[in-house]
């Protein structure tokens, strides 16, 4: 039983406040080139169909009763996926005055997937790792909550500067003052 | 052998048994082929496909689901869905009066358009009201081939069909040709997936079953294996004299179905309607007439 609900997930997918890169992305997954539906995903339009809620985009002030609803819609057992980091925290649109934050202040998220948009590959390995969840949730044993993805939205602190490159920098400097002034001779 | 032989005509005399072993058989045989189908699908669009056994899968998951209903009637409506398939296969296989077999069809799939307008679901209702028209384009088509039966053999019956040495296919070519539509709308293939596709959840988010969920859409499933099941016996009878023939055409006509499927992009339901009153109802009644004169 437990077996046959591992390989049959079907999925409805749930756009909240996307920029539709992730939806792009999730609807390559069903495509030849990925092909997810080799693990028996199915992709209904029907949450009462469905198995696992795929959320793309982060959740706003109207958008967060549909979310509810949907969820509630789908019978149990059921995964909840936020593909992408808009459901995780917000992503770019964290700030924005509507914006409530991630899906996990309306309903459980029982996996994050990363990525701005995550490649399709994370994506089906994301709905993978749900079905295992799936599994484990029909059995009524406990799942552990997931971790958020962590926020680097700052690169890596940049190299110091040794005396070598400092000369290099004032030649490259001085070149190009040369340069200017060349020009406004001519 | 000999002993199985004698297991075999046991089970074939014996009803109760027969009808069990139809019954068990009959949902499995539509799974299977329904894998068979899914797979097919797949290579032809270059992907790798489910897993063969994945309507198996599937329906077992479903019948995991925790339940989830509207109201009571659906219930009942999907239930007697099934068992009124169960029953025409029944009859088929015990070689009964087809107009009978026919009937009892045609109200299975009444009983499944009344589950869908039981609801408040408006695309319930679209899925609903196109089923009907599906079965307006259907049902004369299938009315006509039973009325071509009785010209050639003249009686109703089942079993006389299966008693009479000759094959159906070369006095009914057309007909079976008709007859393929048919089954493609029953079937609910490319062009013809008005009502609620397989493929494409999209349009009206699977129509008449949106508001089954769980064991409900499971019972739903089981009566569309068994619906399989029926067609591709009939298409079998078009060739009752050889069982391999029978078999290889059935499978013929299953494969015309997938490669139809996939060759095709869904049409409206009134272009459905049109097609089916002229193309294949005149070529049916061209046979019909071709029968009588002989
Ligand atoms: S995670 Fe990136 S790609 Fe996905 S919806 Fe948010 S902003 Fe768009």
């Amino acid at each position: 039983m437990s077996k046959a609900i591992s390989k049959s997930p079907w999925v409805v997918h749930f756009n909240c406040n996307s920029c539709n890169g992730c939806d792009i992305e999730f609807l390559a997954c069903l495509t030849p080139t990925y092909d997810v539906e080799r693990f028996g995903v199915l992709h209904v339009g029907n949450p009462k169909h469905a198995d696992v809620l795929v959320v793309t985009g982060s959740v706003n002030l109207r958008n967060r009763h549909v979310l509810k609803n949907v969820y509630d819609q789908m019978p149990d057992p059921k995964v909840v996926v936020a593909m992408g980091i808009c459901p995780a925290t917000g992503g770019i649109f964290a700030d924005c005055y509507n914006v409530v934050g991630g899906v996990g202040s309306v309903i459980p998220v029982d996996v994050h997937v990363p990525g701005c948009p995550p490649r399709p590959e994370a994506m089906m390995d994301g709905i993978i790792e749900a079905v295992g969840i799936l599994e484990k949730k029909r059995k009524g044993e406990a799942v552990d909550p997931p971790l958020l993805p962590v926020k680097t939205v700052k690169g890596p602190e940049a190299p110091p500067v040794t005396p070598e490159m400092a000369a290099k920098i004032a030649a490259a400097k001085a070149a190009a003052e040369a340069k200017k002034a060349a020009e406004k001779e001519n | 052998m000999e002993l199985l032989d004698k297991i075999g005509s046991y089970c074939l005399h014996t009803p109760w048994l027969y009808a069990l072993l139809v019954l068990i058989a009959a949902p499995v045989a539509g799974a299977l082929l329904t894998g068979i189908d899914r797979k097919l699908t797949a290579r032809m669009q270059g992907r790798m496909g489910p897993p063969l056994l994945q309507p198996f899968y599937d329906t077992v998951k479903l019948f995991c689901k925790s339940p989830m209903v509207l109201h009571r009637p659906q219930l009942i409506y999907a239930t007697l869905h099934l068992v009124f398939m169960m029953a025409a296969l029944l009859l088929l296989a015990q070689g009964r009066d087809l107009l009978m077999v026919l009937f009892v069809q045609a109200f299975s799939v009444i009983c499944l358009v009344l589950g869908g307008m039981s609801v408040r679901s408006p695309y319930s209702w679209i899925g609903s009201q196109r089923k009907i028209m599906q079965m307006l384009g259907v049902e004369p088509v299938f009315l006509l081939m039973i009325v071509a039966l009785y010209l050639r053999d003249g009686s109703f019956l089942g079993s006389d069909l299966f008693a009479k040495g000759q094959p159906l296919l070369p006095s009914m070519p057309l007909l079976f040709l008709a007859f393929l539509c048919a089954v493609a709308i029953e079937f609910e293939k490319s062009p013809f997936d008005l009502a609620s596709s397989h493929h494409a959840h999209q349009e009206i988010v699977k129509g008449v079953t949106l508001e089954y969920s769980g064991p409900f859409l499971g019972l739903i499933e089981i009566a569309h294996f068994y619906e399989i099941a029926f067609f591709f016996g009939l298409m079998m009878a078009f060739w009752h004299t050889n069982i391999i023939i029978g078999f290889l055409l059935a499978s013929a006509g299953m494969t015309f179905m997938t490669i139809l499927d996939n060759s095709f992009a869904r049409l409206t339901p009134h272009w459905m309607l049109r097609f089916m009153w002229t193309v294949p109802l005149s070529m049916a009644l061209a046979n019909l007439i071709w029968l009588w004169v002989k």
